[in-house]
């Protein structure tokens, strides 16, 4: 079998700044190809190239064994080129088949739309790949599992045989990501080219092919993914060797710091958000709420940190220390000594447009430390952000006139977990999805900040999606589900799991859907 | 090339592309364009009455721009300078004409300046109140606002306070006059620049430094380039939309004391039309920073009394153009800049 995808020489600028550099690669038609990298490695830069949402500055791109210039999406679905987004484009309003007919409805103007006909299809599809959806059904009522099916079923009614997926299991539970998974090996075996975006390594090693490591915008390496193993994919996209698992010692919870009571969460609309959720979480321990995204923990953040919209109905109780912080606002919950990472940092908790100091005196900047008349002390916050940038090795040049939005995602995470983590007198510490979007380098060195604070006797809160952090983090762990804990692994439990991983997972994921 | 020099460029470029650009318009006009910017040259800087000229339209529209650039800080667009100059003149037209005749100059300058910058504030905060408690654009409710202050002040001049038979207030006091640059040291010959200019630049920096140095700064800015972010540091976003529009109105006010207090001493109809709309400009072409400013100012206000010294010779309209091109070039580039950025 030949390429299906060939690239030659492929190099793509930005101003002086390298994306791409000299890439060139070959997909086998009929196979799995994961391309694997740390944030700001490449990778979409060139999946773009490829799908001709941008035009390379040198190179070339075969496909089938043509060259071809795309100068738009368009032109490459024409040529059997179709990708899955990260984020759907899908319309909500619309039912699943007319989505799957959008921009290519196969009638001329004032026809009918051959809906039947792409019923049929539909089911034809669902049968063959495992891609079962109801054709009339509207897309606002799908769970993301089927939004993503409907988006695959796009292709095939596109006839795309190059298929490109960034990071395809990012919103999906265990369960749906193994059917994905089993989808996409069918597409495989049916003669269809798939590439792969991600960046969970279990992943890669677990349904493609053959793996391409990116850094720094060029190939580090191709190789089977029969023939490596995960540290040394680790080792090859971070450039050296990386501690993949956290050392946890035992920890030695202390007093109830947050005691949250049948809370619940009502929206304007009278949607029910949160219902009877109950948990408490101790000094010294790490409570890990584990669930899919969009089973409440944006409203239970919301809840805890003074930031529900208005109108919203709040029930129940949540105490800390005896306190009540229900009813009150972000800058009264931060004086009782809670200390919050949101979970949408680029939107909530950083400002793009500040320097990096400043970034890092944002939302701290009521301290009095910090302050000299009504400006700042400037010695002060040097020294402070000197120290932080040591502290947690943040890369950046000059901290005083540096943008913040010139850092790579997880240099901005450290920012914010080293502005929130040092807050003086924390007593709860919560930590929303705290290495989203953050490189496998910089996830070691936040995971161990986070238990050396715990260490230090801090109540922390951890909500993430990603299971092996929970597992890896944890004290106990709740399970997040439809807007309650539905269940709760005990200290010893989770103690005794954690290095049985896989298993712990699975029955992890069986709470959480 | 950092920002700040690219923004710098981007400026400089759009004011020659647009210089180059009415060039043209009048050489196709069928006038000569080296005469035409000879003769704006000598009438303006070229002679102590010119520059005083060009200095007293340059003190209004650096209010003008402050009131624009300060709520745009905080991403609010005032297009309502306009009509919180309007209130503002005729505020401080009417305490100027009320108080006794007796006080001291000092307060009564202040007194009059205090009135003219709390009725510009209070127009300004009913926007930015529309904003806050019922999400009303701000854009639209300022536009709207600047005909109803025409109305108001229409009304009550023609109804209550015009001096019978003509379409003014009666004087101010002479104790809240602002004395012209002329009769102090001399310079600027008869022109009517005013020491109001020294309000000026104390306005600009003041609230250069409140907006890059003070921690009310930090949070205003932080409001006005992520709201929901600066929620989560718990800054209070809704106050500092209300304070960022109502200083800029008090700054708009304050363009009452150059051309009321220092120049007309009576409220006229029409008196500060369109200053504050070329304070849009002026606020713009600055990149909306208080120092800069300064110098967009001095830009615009050559433009407009050059404009008018000219005017025999070419319709002054052209200048109009030149100061429109300039903005439009300015965003443009801009919009450019940030495209080819990413």
């Amino acid at each position: 079998m030949g390429a299906a995808v060939r690239l030659c020489g492929i190099s793509k600028r930005f101003g002086t700044f390298a994306a791409n550099s000299n890439i060139s690669l070959s997909v086998e038609e009929g196979s799995i190809h994961a391309l694997v990298g740390e944030n700001g490695a490449g990778k979409s830069t060139l999946t773009k190239i490829i799908y001709g949402m941008i035009q390379p500055s040198e190179g070339e791109v075969y496909i089938q064994g043509k060259p071809v210039h795309f100068s738009s999406p368009r032109e490459a679905i024409d040529a059997g080129v179709g990708m899955v987004h990260q984020h759907f484009m899908l319309i909500p309003t619309l039912t699943v088949a007319e989505n799957i007919m959008l921009g290519d409805e196969h009638a001329r103007l004032f026809q009918q739309l051959p809906l039947r006909r792409l019923k049929k299809l539909i089911q034809k599809h669902a049968l063959e790949f495992g891609l079962a959806v109801d054709p009339d059904a509207l897309v606002e009522n799908l769970s993301v599992g089927e939004e993503q099916r409907v988006e695959i079923l796009k292709l095939l009614f596109r006839k795309a045989s190059i298929m490109i997926f960034d990071e395809p299991t990012a919103v999906l539970t265990p369960s749906e990501t193994e059917h994905l998974f089993a989808t996409l090996r069918t597409l495989r075996d049916k003669g269809n080219t798939i590439i792969l975006i991600t960046h969970k390594l279990d992943e890669v090693l677990s349904v493609a092919d053959t793996v391409s490591v990116m850094r720094k915008g060029e190939i580090i390496g191709t190789m089977p993914a029969k023939s490596v193993t995960k540290p040394e994919l680790a080792r090859m996209m971070v450039g050296r060797n990386v501690l993949l698992k956290v050392t946890n010692p035992p920890p030695k919870p202390g007093k109830t710091v947050l005691d949250v009571k049948n809370l619940g969460y009502r929206t304007r609309q009278g949607v029910e958000k949160l219902h009877n959720l109950s948990f408490t979480v101790r000094a010294g321990e790490i409570y890990g709420i584990a669930g899919v995204e969009g089973n409440g923990q944006s409203e239970l953040l919301q809840a805890l940190y003074g930031l529900t919209p208005a109108g919203t109905l709040l029930t129940g109780e949540a105490m800390l220390k005896g306190r009540s912080v229900l009813g009150k606002n972000p800058a009264e919950i931060t004086l009782m000594g809670v200390s919050l990472t949101p979970e949408n940092r680029l939107r909530h908790a950083v400002i793009l447009d500040y320097t990096v100091s400043a970034n890092l005196l944002f939302g701290r900047h009521r301290e009095p430390a910090f302050h000299r008349g009504a400006g700042f002390d400037n010695d002060a916050l040097n020294r402070y952000c000197e120290q932080m940038i040591a502290d947690y090795d943040i890369k950046c040049t000059s901290p005083t006139s540096q943008l913040l939005s010139s850092l790579s995602g997880g240099n901005q995470q450290k920012i914010v977990l080293a502005r929130e983590l040092n807050r003086p007198d924390i007593s709860l510490l919560i930590l929303a999805q705290p290495t989203r979007g953050v490189d496998i380098g910089a996830i070691e060195t936040i995971h161990n900040k986070i238990i050396e604070a715990r260490t230090k006797g801090m109540a922390i809160l951890l909500i993430s999606s990603e299971l092996e952090e929970i597992t890896a983090l944890s004290t106990r762990i709740g399970t997040l589900y439809k807007g309650s804990i539905v269940h709760e692994f005990s200290q010893d439990e989770v103690s005794l799991n954690r290095n049985s991983e896989d298993e712990f997972h699975k029955e992890i994921g069986l709470h959480i859907t | 090339m950092n920002r700040k020099t690219a923004q710098f460029l981007i400026a400089i470029i759009s004011i020659l592309s647009a210089l180059i650009v009415s060039t043209l318009i009048i050489f196709m006009a069928g006038r000569d364009p080296v005469m035409i910017f000879q003769k704006m040259f000598q009438a303006t800087l070229g002679s102590s009455y010119g520059t005083g000229q060009v200095v007293f339209r340059m003190t209004t529209l650096v209010f003008a721009g402050l009131a624009v650039a300060l709520p745009f800080q905080v991403k609010l667009f005032n297009i309502g300078a306009e009509g919180q100059l309007q209130m503002g003149t005729f505020a401080a037209a009417l305490t100027g004409a009320l108080l006794p005749a007796t006080l001291p100059s000092f307060s009564a300058i202040s007194f009059c300046i205090f009135a003219a910058m709390g009725a510009g504030a209070c127009w300004a905060l009913l926007a930015a109140l529309l904003k806050v408690r019922f999400g009303v654009n701000e854009v639209i409710a300022t536009i709207m606002l600047n005909f109803i202050a025409q109305g108001i002040t229409g009304y009550l001049l023609t109804y209550h306070f015009a001096i019978p038979s003509t379409v003014h207030t009666p004087p101010i006091i002479d104790a809240a006059i602002i004395p012209s640059f002329s009769s102090v040291t001399g310079v600027f010959a008869k022109s009517p620049a005013n020491l109001s200019t020294l309000l000026a630049p104390c306005a600009a920096l003041l609230l250069w430094v409140m907006l890059f140095k003070s921690r009310f700064g930090f949070e205003m800015r932080a409001t006005g380039l992520q709201p929901e972010a600066a929620r989560y540091g718990g800054i209070n976003a809704g106050m500092h939309t209300l304070t960022a529009m109502s200083i800029g109105g008090a700054a708009a006010g304050l363009g009452a004391a150059n051309i009321l207090l220092g120049y007309k001493h009576y409220y006229e109809a029409g008196m500060s039309s369109g200053i504050g709309f070329t304070g849009i400009a002026v606020a713009l072409l600055a990149g909306a920073h208080p120092l800069w400013i300064f110098f967009s100012a001095l830009f615009f206000g050559m433009l407009e009394y050059g404009g008018l010294t000219v005017n025999a010779y070419i319709p002054k309209d052209i200048f109009m153009m030149i100061e429109a091109i300039t903005i439009l070039l300015v965003i443009s580039f801009n919009a450019l800049g940030k495209r080819i950025h990413q």
